[in-house]
């Protein structure tokens, strides 16, 4: 489904991806790891198809088709997702609004007609229930003065609204509470399928206790370092990071 | 012989054809003096440092149409708002359309101001209102000088108008470039509420140039809500002068919405005579290419506990130019006054640009108030984020100016009108957005 080979990118001239290889096959959950500043939210950002960053030397494969030349909404099309690590707030946009406008435009990328309104409400709310995100919620701005928990939560909503084949999810376990993590992981997990994947972008392991992952990726200096089983995510939780930073180092 | 001394030398023609009372005779013999004098305002002048009229002066203008010009319902239908029942008074180059117009003087009069100026059964009203809120600058003077039509509304005392009322000018193009001069006078009695919708539109690519007056009197508890649409061909231009004058506890309304036009000119006046006085001056702008809008607002506050609210969004793409002067001026009895004026810009282009000044004068010592002005690009995260989720950049774009815009668009208080500004928002960003803001 997604694969990237020796991938570099840099932003404003500064490598930050020095040579990524990653294979994500339908149906695995991926988890990557790493200390702060190793590069894991360029990796995401670059993946999603941000701007500020420059790929400089290897490339993205995305169901069989090199998406270097794609812009961000069309690899949102072909069903990527990103959930962001700091959700922008946008005012005067409301969450129901967005994501209708979303999901139709979406499918007219896709030569679909747009949804029928009552087909959107009874997805809607289907949805918000799963992830039980009170109605009221739905028709205030989008992201505009909601906590840390509830920007995460609303995150995976748009995922389960957007059903993508390949999502990716930015530190979504960071700000959230120990019944906010549970209803966000059993989303995600819901949403889980033989067809799709996951990969997990975080810097604690008890995402990765709810959600759980069939490989585990180091990131460390734009590369990785270490890959293993879901263990090696228990192991980084005991040691730290300093004994991965010491093996690459040696 | 340039347009100053081509206005001038008309005027003595202009006056003898119109068959007038003498006070009205008596205005505009005055006002032609003041704007002999004075001429057209020029660079010079604080109030027009960024604006010219030069580039609209040079055209030759036709002063008075020559022949009257019909249009069929049909064909300029769009312009309206024709999906409720609405008062019309509308103008084919500054004659009156009997035919495309719904006037009353059912309770309340809707007609026309020729009328108002030489009927006697208007005199009191002409007399007590007429040019009595107007300023005598230049341009005020020019419209008042040759004053002969426009709107003439008056609700007496204790009449919600159910209806709104638009107001519709039309030019057909039929001269190769027109000059227009409407005047509109609006008397809302005591405990009374109406609704306006103003309009300007030309229906060629020949240049035209309005120089309109409205006056607008609020007296006892009144409440107007004034809507502007300006969104007209980029070889038409606008000067737009309106002026209200409010009594005690009246709430005014101007919505100004500037999408279209070559150059636009919005001096919008509000003077507060009484307390507890509620005026709101909102406005959207819009524009591209090489256009020009220019809102230069005043707010005086005269008497103490009374209100202003200012909010002006504007956004400037390809070489588009702007400017908001926002003055507010609290007089040393207008204790407790809450005046608050915000302006903000994105520009969408570097070749853009947008000057904005706050200009307040305070000389009461237990007020609030407040002014900001930002002016800023779209933000890109924002912009990233959308699209990350499917929404492709000109869609995002427009959705990001539809938010910025919003709470403007949120106080209109007519639901059709509402609908109409978003789709023509919408037309303007070239993108067809599936939901109603």
């Amino acid at each position: 489904m997604l694969k990237i080979n020796n991938l570099h990118a840099s932003v404003e001239d500064k490598g930050i991806l020095r040579g990524i290889n990653l294979e994500v096959k339908p149906g695995e959950v991926h988890a990557i790891m790493g200390p702060n500043g190793s590069g894991k939210s360029t990796l995401a950002s670059v993946i999603a198809g941000r701007e500020d960053y420059e790929v400089t030397e290897g490339n993205i494969v995305f169901e069989g088709e090199d998406i270097e030349e794609l812009a961000a909404e069309e690899r949102a099309h072909k069903g990527m997702f990103l959930s962001f690590q700091y959700p922008v707030e946008i005012p005067g946009v409301s969450v129901t609004n967005f994501m209708k406008t979303a999901i139709n435009e979406s499918r007219k990328a896709r030569g679909l007609d747009e949804m029928p309104a009552k087909d959107m409400l009874k997805l809607i709310r289907e949805k918000s229930e799963m992830l039980e995100i009170d109605r009221k919620f739905l028709s205030r701005s989008l992201n505009e003065g909601f906590s840390g928990g509830e920007k995460k939560r609303n995150e995976i909503f748009q995922m389960a609204m957007l059903e993508p084949k390949l999502a990716i999810l930015d530190e979504t376990d960071s700000g959230l509470d120990i019944d906010a993590l549970r209803i966000v992981a059993n989303g995600v997990n819901k949403l889980k399928s033989k067809d799709n994947a996951v990969v997990v972008i975080t810097h604690y392991q008890r995402l990765l206790d709810h959600i759980v992952p069939d490989y585990v990726h180091v990131l460390h200096n734009g590369k990785i370092v270490k890959s293993g089983p879901k263990e090696l995510a228990h192991e980084l939780e005991e040691k730290g990071y300093d004994w991965i930073k010491e093996e690459v180092g040696a | 012989m340039d347009l100053k001394e081509k206005l001038v030398s008309s005027f003595l023609a202009f006056e003898n054809s119109v068959d007038v009372d003498t006070y009205a005779h008596d205005v505009r013999s005055n006002a032609i003096k003041i704007f002999e004098e004075k001429g057209f305002p020029s660079k010079k002048e604080e109030a027009w440092k960024y604006t010219s009229l030069n580039s609209i002066l040079k055209e030759d203008y036709s002063v008075f149409p020559k022949q009257e010009n019909a249009l069929e319902y049909p064909q300029v239908k769009k312009y309206f708002i024709h999906d409720i029942d609405t008062y019309k008074i509308i103008f084919i180059d500054g004659k009156y359309s009997s035919h495309l117009s719904q006037t009353t003087h059912d309770g309340i009069d809707v007609c026309l101001m020729s009328a108002a100026l030489s009927k006697p059964k208007y005199q009191l009203i002409i007399e007590n209102y007429f040019n009595k809120a107007a300023e005598k600058d230049s341009l005020s003077a020019l419209n008042t000088a040759f004053s002969q039509e426009g709107a003439y509304i008056h609700i007496p005392k204790n009449k919600v108008v159910e209806k709104p009322i638009q107001i519709i000018h039309f030019s057909t193009g039929n001269e190769s470039a027109t000059m227009l001069q409407p005047r509109n006078l609006i008397v809302v009695d005591e405990n009374s509420h109406v609704q306006i919708i103003e309009r300007h539109q030309s229906l060629t690519d020949n240049p035209v140039l309005t120089n309109s007056v409205t006056e607008i009197f609020a007296n006892k508890r009144a409440i107007v809500d004034y809507y502007k649409i300006q969104n007209d061909k980029e070889t038409a231009s606008l000067i737009d002068n309106t002026f209200i004058k409010q009594k005690r506890e009246s709430l005014v309304s101007v919505h100004t919405f500037a999408f279209g036009g070559k150059l636009t000119r919005n001096n919008l006046n509000f003077y507060q005579n009484g307390e507890r006085i509620d005026s709101t001056l909102k406005g959207i702008t819009i524009i591209g290419n090489k256009q020009h809008v220019d809102h230069n607002t005043l707010v005086h506050h005269i008497e103490p506990n009374c209100e202003s609210h200012q909010d002006y969004k504007g956004i400037f793409g390809d070489r588009s130019t702007g400017v908001f002067n926002g003055k507010v001026v609290v007089e040393k009895e207008a204790q407790k006054t809450n005046a608050f004026q915000a302006n903000n810009n994105i520009l969408v282009s570097d070749k853009a640009a947008i000057n904005t000044k706050p200009q307040l004068e305070i000389f009461a010592d237990d007020v609030k108030c407040s002014h900001g002005c930002t002016i800023g690009q779209l933000d890109e995260s924002a912009m990233f984020y959308m699209r990350s989720r499917g929404i492709p950049e000109k869609e995002a774009r427009a959705l990001l100016m539809f938010a910025f815009s919003n709470n403007v668009l949120e106080s209109v208080k007519i639901p059709e009108l509402k609908q109409r500004i978003t789709k023509i928002i919408a037309n303007k960003l070239g993108v067809n957005i599936g939901f109603d803001l």
